[in-house]
């Protein structure tokens, strides 16, 4: 077979990621279908309601697939990538702050409510250029991709792995969480940021962008599955299984390992953060509670269900337990975490290779036969 | 700070500012040039005021006791480890002491490990790739594609191994004396000047080990080889050097008969054995 010369197109002649399009975007119509032309009392009608709770989940997704390429082809364990969903969680928070003007409680043209609220008498200097959609969605790139940068040379250059580099990223995200419950820190304190009114001059309470920010979530996870498959299909995928499975031996082969894990890492927050900028609009607030070290343990679970170092897996686990956890939150609430932790240690026991890997066992026969032809 | 006093030197080329790559410079002899080489761990004395040399394609054997500093020697050699005192050179240019890993092995200084390090999760062919020569920086190889001359290249390597057979299959199913092979292979696509291997022969059959000296014993010439090996018999198949190590030093060197000979490493090695 014909290998693409071009690292970007590689991908599309995968037969997983053609599959994986296939569905994403078979999907999205049907949804929008759905949405659209069946009428409000059918039982196949999908309602708006529904529609965010799904944009929802591709966010979960995208932000699964950057934990994957992290830590299923890096094998670095990231415990913290919920500060970097945060991070472009606030910056998008930000932006559809500025754009309320003069329309919230207190009718400031420029200062947020809470500002207002805590007798500011001016806007703090990072809150600078948030009016400004594309300034606010290059920061919705930059913000968590200079954390992750910053972090990354620290740890990388130091050769801190394994445990003790989860425990540094928890401990990352933790410290970010007690950040920003700070009022004086100006990103709305434990309260977060809220009452959105519209995003690039769409009211965002209407049907219509609820659904256009769903199908824009799941372009992007399409965009962000795209990237991950083609780093992962390179030859710096390969070099980055190198590092995770033997990282001396890649080192004396020549490549500068802490660079493959400071590039890998960095594209992986930015990902998260774009999943956080999709998020907030969807849900219609952004608070600390994003920052929890509770929350980047779940996404790592989802990757661990879905099956790891198979990105659609990590997109399969996300959804699928983001899922149970709506359904049976709403009938049980408080049994939820307990099927949670049970369900973990069975797939650990029972599938270590999560559902992914029922998928791959599934497929393995016809593709050693093709290898052999 | 080192690199502010270099700006004081007007008539230099800045370390910083020099090809990393610039060609190792043999004109005087040796390729690699120890001298009074000192590590300690915790006060014990790994290596202890180490002189060694080694000539431009030479094929040099080192063999010592467990514990004699073999290992030690290598790690100093390829980055891994550095001395407390004592000097070390990569031709009379480079200065090993003062690079990193990887900028030792893209100078041209290839190791096999002593417990096979082959990437498991990765098939035999791609184990290949990654080891080539090739632009090592990140979006090099992000955007690298494989070219028909380097498929030659990994092929001639295979058949090199004998692993054509399996150049598809996972490095992980090799069995150890294949994955030594491969690991040799890996060695051989980065297109060493200096190869440093530590017990080639370990798990070997007699039949693997006699086609391992042919194999080391036509790079010679070429490329410089050191050998770390605790198989007499092996070494005494290829071995035109032979340098004993003991508790960190030089003991012996010489040929394999004079080196067998000498009363000192009778009595701290080869007479164990015997």
């Amino acid at each position: 077979m014909a290998v693409s010369q071009n690292w970007l197109l590689r991908p599309f002649q995968e037969r997983s990621t053609q599959i994986f399009l296939g569905v994403l975007f078979a999907a999205l119509v049907v949804v929008t279908f759905l949405h659209l032309f069946m009428p409000q009392d059918s039982a196949l009608h999908v309602s708006a309601y529904t529609v965010t709770l799904l944009g929802k989940y591709l966010c979960y997704a995208l932000l699964a697939v950057a934990v994957d390429l992290v830590w299923g082809y890096l094998g670095i364990l990231s415990l913290g990538h919920g500060a970097f969903f945060a991070l472009g969680g606030y910056a998008m928070g930000m932006y559809l702050m500025r754009q309320i003007g003069d329309r919230g409680t207190y009718g400031d043209p420029i200062l947020p409510d809470f500002m207002v609220f805590l007798n500011w008498g001016e806007l703090p200097w990072y809150w600078l250029g948030f009016d400004m959609a594309w300034f606010a969605f290059i920061m919705v790139l930059l913000a968590p991709g200079i954390l992750a940068l910053v972090f990354g040379f620290l740890a990388f250059r130091s050769r801190v792995t394994g445990v003790y580099l989860s425990i540094i990223t928890q401990a990352l995200t933790f410290a970010l969480m007690l950040a920003f419950f700070r009022n004086e820190m100006g990103f709305g304190g434990n309260n977060g940021l809220t009452d959105f009114r519209d995003i690039l001059g769409f009211n965002l309470r209407t049907d219509a962008t609820r659904l256009g920010l769903f199908i824009a979530t799941g372009i992007a996870l399409a965009i962000g599955y795209v990237i991950c498959r083609a780093i992962v299909a390179s030859k710096l995928g390969r070099v980055s299984i190198a590092c995770r499975d033997a990282e001396a031996r890649t080192r004396f082969l020549g490549y500068r390992v802490e660079r493959v894990q400071l590039f890998v890492f960095v594209v992986s927050a930015m990902l998260a953060g774009v999943a956080g900028a999709l998020y907030v609009p969807q849900v219609g607030i952004i608070n600390p509670s994003e920052f929890s070290p509770l929350f980047s343990i779940e996404i790592v679970v989802w990757v661990a269900l879905g099956g790891r170092a198979t990105l659609y897996g990590a997109v399969i686990g996300a959804i699928l337990v983001n899922y149970a956890k709506t359904v049976f939150t709403g009938v049980m609430p408080d049994a939820w975490l307990f099927m949670l932790g049970g369900l973990f240690v069975l797939v650990t026991v029972f599938l270590p290779k999560g559902i992914a890997g029922l998928l791959k066992k599934r497929q393995k026969q016809p593709q050693t036969q093709e290898a052999t032809a | 700070m080192s690199m502010l006093e270099q700006l004081t030197h007007r008539d230099r080329v800045f370390d910083f500012l020099a090809p990393v790559a610039s060609p190792v410079d043999v004109r005087h002899g040796p390729i690699l040039y120890m001298e009074g080489v000192n590590v300690s761990f915790d006060g014990f004395k790994a290596i202890n005021n180490l002189n060694l040399t080694v000539d431009d394609g030479e094929l040099r054997c080192i063999i010592g006791p467990n514990g004699a500093g073999k290992t030690t020697m290598m790690d100093i050699i390829t980055g891994k480890t550095r001395p407390d005192t004592g000097s070390v050179w990569f031709g009379s240019r480079h200065n090993l002491l003062t690079k990193s890993e990887p900028d030792i092995a893209s100078l041209g200084i290839g190791r096999k490990f002593q417990k096979p390090t082959v990437f498991e999760a990765l098939t035999v062919f791609e184990n290949l790739e990654l080891a080539m020569a090739a632009d090592k920086r990140i979006l090099p190889t992000l955007t690298a594609i494989m070219k028909p001359e380097y498929r030659d290249r990994i092929n001639e390597v295979l058949e090199t191994i004998g692993l054509q057979q399996l150049r598809d299959r996972l490095a992980g199913i090799l069995s150890h004396g294949q994955k030594q092979w491969l690991e040799i292979g890996m060695l051989l696509m980065q297109k060493p000047r200096l190869l440093l291997v530590d017990e080639p022969v370990a798990g070997m059959t007699e039949q693997e080990m006699e086609r391992t000296a042919e194999l080391l014993t036509s790079l010679a010439g070429k490329q410089s080889v050191v050998v770390v090996e605790h198989d007499m018999g092996f070494v005494r198949s290829i071995a035109r050097h032979v340098t004993v190590l003991h508790q960190g030093s030089v003991l012996a060197e010489g040929t394999m008969d004079q080196v067998s000979n000498d009363p000192e490493v009778i009595k701290v090695y080869l007479g164990e054995e015997a």
